[in-house]
């Protein structure tokens, strides 16, 4: 099957950019699968799991954390503010990731923001729960 | 007259000088390498997140009721210097020609009645900017512990500086930084980042004219992108000025053992000539000494 080009961006590095079949995103409002001449989307992503299957069908599956999808009819791009390997995701990274959530509901100031900070913290506090059985 | 021995220990000291310098370049060479991977490792992050807020702003920006952050907050009366500088010395003009910029740029806005606050990131620009800014420094970030400069530290300073803005503290931030263009050439900088300057010449390719779906609608995802964006560019100024620090320190250490050397061969010829004319002296008295008996 054909695939389409898919770049996974951090601020830090370029860490994927290749062809792919098939691209799961979590998307704010919810995961959404990203194939051939999607439709041209941009969505913000929430902490989860990205998962992307190659055009030889080997799957990949990576933690994010926030940022943007950008689907466009060049491919797709992914700005994640952080990205790593779930297998890698350890208690440690996690502990991180709560902190980083949790003091980000303290610092909030307007009504909105403190929204999406406790929204984070709980989508975090989830896929922990859910990584760890 | 200095002594054959005055000279000795003159030509170890510049040689043992010779050796710090020499070595200072070579980690200043091998830094360098590893910072300009970095930055360039930066870049398409920056030019992908730019083109896509282009693509928004352009929609955006007619829009009333757009972000504070793109659309400014209507005046110019306060303005935030952000000068990021290097927290170390030893490299040349860098953190000077950094401070002179951002001197320049205070004193003008001074001049014309406006508020200017100035948040150092680095040691050396507080050093060089506290004398004469001393009520104007509202804050001096201290990267001194940080080893190796991530997202989550331009993050931080990206975020003080929303909080700020939020709180009204002023009404146009400027970023002031060394691009990094070669090892011998490194361009201070000044660039606006509140409001946001879209730079569309910056965009790679053609800018897709597709109608885009947003999820969540447009403006959300324009409040969620602005603000970090602006750590981003934060980010990206601190990873090109730790690349041109690394430069300028190479080419000041290079220059330096270069002048160690000049110096060293000098005082070699002058100690040969001095113990040439010390034995032909010698000479001339025992062969004097001989005749007159």
């Amino acid at each position: 099957m054909a695939g389409f080009a898919f770049e996974l961006v951090s601020p830090e590095k370029l860490l994927f950019s290749g062809d792919v079949e098939e691209v799961v995103i979590p998307g704010i409002e919810g995961d959404f699968a990203v194939l051939k001449d999607h439709a041209p989307v941009i969505s913000a992503l929430r902490p989860g799991v990205l998962s992307c299957k190659d055009t030889k069908g080997e799957k990949q599956v990576l933690f994010v954390r926030g940022g943007f999808a950008d689907v466009s009819t060049n491919g797709l791009i992914v700005l994640a503010e952080q990205a790593v390997p779930l297998t890698e995701m350890n208690d440690e990274r996690f502990a991180h990731e709560v902190k980083l959530a949790s003091d980000e509901l303290a610092s909030a100031q307007t009504e909105d923001s403190r929204r999406l900070a406790s929204e984070r913290l709980a989508q975090i506090e989830t896929l922990r729960s859910v990584v760890r059985h | 007259m200095p002594s054959l021995k005055d000279l000795r220990t003159r030509i170890s000291t510049v040689k043992a000088t010779q050796k710090i310098t020499k070595a200072m370049q070579m980690v200043a060479a091998a830094k360098l390498r590893r910072a300009q991977a970095a930055a360039e490792a930066a870049r398409p992050y920056a030019a992908r997140l730019n083109s896509v807020l282009v693509n928004l702003a352009e929609s955006e920006i007619s829009n009333p009721s757009a972000p504070r952050l793109l659309a400014g907050t209507g005046t110019d009366k306060m303005h935030l210097l952000v000068v990021c500088t290097a927290e170390r010395g030893l490299c040349g003009g860098f953190n000077s020609s950094i401070a002179r910029l951002a001197r320049e740029k205070a004193l003008a806005l001074i001049a014309a009645g406006k508020t200017v606050k100035i948040i150092c990131v680095g040691k050396k620009g507080n050093d060089l900017l506290k004398r004469q800014f001393a009520k104007e420094i509202i804050e001096f970030v201290d990267l001194r512990s940080v080893r190796h400069i991530g997202f989550e530290n331009a993050d931080q300073i990206g975020r003080n500086i929303i909080a700020r803005f939020e709180n009204g503290e002023f009404d146009i931030a400027t970023l002031f930084f060394a691009r990094f263009r070669s090892v011998i050439q490194q361009i201070p900088t000044a660039q606006q980042i509140i409001p946001a300057v879209m730079s569309s010449r910056d965009v790679k390719g053609p800018i897709s004219q597709a109608v885009y779906d947003y999820e969540p609608d447009e403006a959300e995802i324009l409040s969620l992108l602005l603000p970090r964006n602006i750590s981003m560019q934060v980010f990206s100024a601190l990873i090109e000025n730790a690349a041109s620090e690394q430069g300028a320190r190479m080419s000041a250490m290079d220059n330096a053992t270069r002048n160690a050397g000049d110096m060293i061969r000098k005082q070699t010829i002058r100690y040969n000539r001095l113990r040439q004319a010390n034995i032909t002296k010698e000479l001339i008295e025992i062969i004097s000494g001989a005749e007159a008996l």
